[in-house]
């Protein structure tokens, strides 16, 4: 058994088609199903990586996006010769638009059998309360 | 359906159109049903020993997995819970809700040269990867001439 990322191995024509064909393929990547919930607190989110294991996960905020990539990675024995493949790219990403009043210092993020949980909190400012009326 | 395990590319786009198309019009579709798009997602490849069959089924108790080899027909079947909140607990909005749940069952018929007593499973990073052993006897072998 060797740990690669070969999900899927075409047979390849001539070489020169398979270069180019890599890099051609290098972008593209499979948009995992998510499920968004929001409650008073913040966001709740969840993707499912199918075969994207701990180290090959990447998470990334960059001023309002979040980034979320993974490479899948299937232990396969040695010459195994796909015959039919629905997963057929192996590698995951996925962009949102964060709004203003998420606090991206604080996301917690927690990963188990390929389903990614992640928690945005909202600013302490963007919080829901209660605003008291003074009767002067 | 399980619309998202397609990549964002138009051409790719267009191919899962056409898939869709043909899946529709199908006059023979397979006697199980469709093959394509459902949960989880199936992979399968073979090497000359064995059979190899991934499932992409994250979030999944490995406990509650049924796996069952009945005369060369594998049946993958088992539950996966929905993670939303419930409608009476009406605190959560729910934006997007695009992952399976709910029970599921799919049905792969494997080559007649698979050993029923060599099929192990394992389940790891949502992946459930079944390997069947092929028979002795249908091993590839040189054969001496005298």
């Amino acid at each position: 058994m060797n740990d690669t990322t070969a999900v899927e191995k075409r047979p390849q024509a001539s070489r020169e088609v398979a270069r180019s064909d890599e890099a051609g393929r290098r972008d593209e990547a499979l948009i995992p199903p998510v499920d968004v919930t929001e409650d008073s607190g913040g966001i709740t989110l969840r993707a499912d990586l199918p075969g994207v294991s701990k180290d090959r996960l990447g998470l990334h905020v960059e001023t309002d996006t979040l980034t979320i990539e993974g490479e899948v990675s299937v232990a396969t024995p040695e010459g195994m010769q796909a015959s039919y493949a629905e997963v057929s790219i192996p590698r995951f990403r996925r962009v949102f638009t964060l709004s203003k009043e998420l606090d991206t210092g604080k996301i917690s993020a927690e990963f188990k059998h390929g389903v990614l949980t992640l928690r945005i909190p909202k600013a302490e400012h963007a919080q829901p309360r209660k605003i008291d009326i003074q009767v002067s | 359906m399980y619309p998202s395990l397609f990549p964002r590319n138009v051409f790719a786009e267009l191919d899962r159109l056409q898939r869709e198309m043909r899946d529709a019009f199908d006059l023979s579709p397979s006697i199980r049903g469709l093959g394509r798009g459902g949960f989880p997602a199936v992979n399968v490849g073979g090497t000359p020993q064995s059979v190899e069959i991934l499932a992409f089924a994250p979030g999944l108790d490995p406990a509650s997995v049924e796996v069952k080899l009945d005369r060369g027909v594998l049946t993958i079947a088992g539950e996966r819970p929905a993670d939303l909140p419930s409608e009476e607990g009406g605190k959560a909005a729910v934006h997007i809700n695009e992952r399976f749940s709910g029970r599921f069952r799919r049905v792969i018929s494997l080559s007649d040269d698979v050993d029923p007593n060599g099929v192990s499973a394992t389940y790891r990073d949502g992946v459930l990867h079944i390997t069947a052993k092929r028979r002795e006897s249908a091993q590839p072998r040189r054969i001496n001439v005298q």
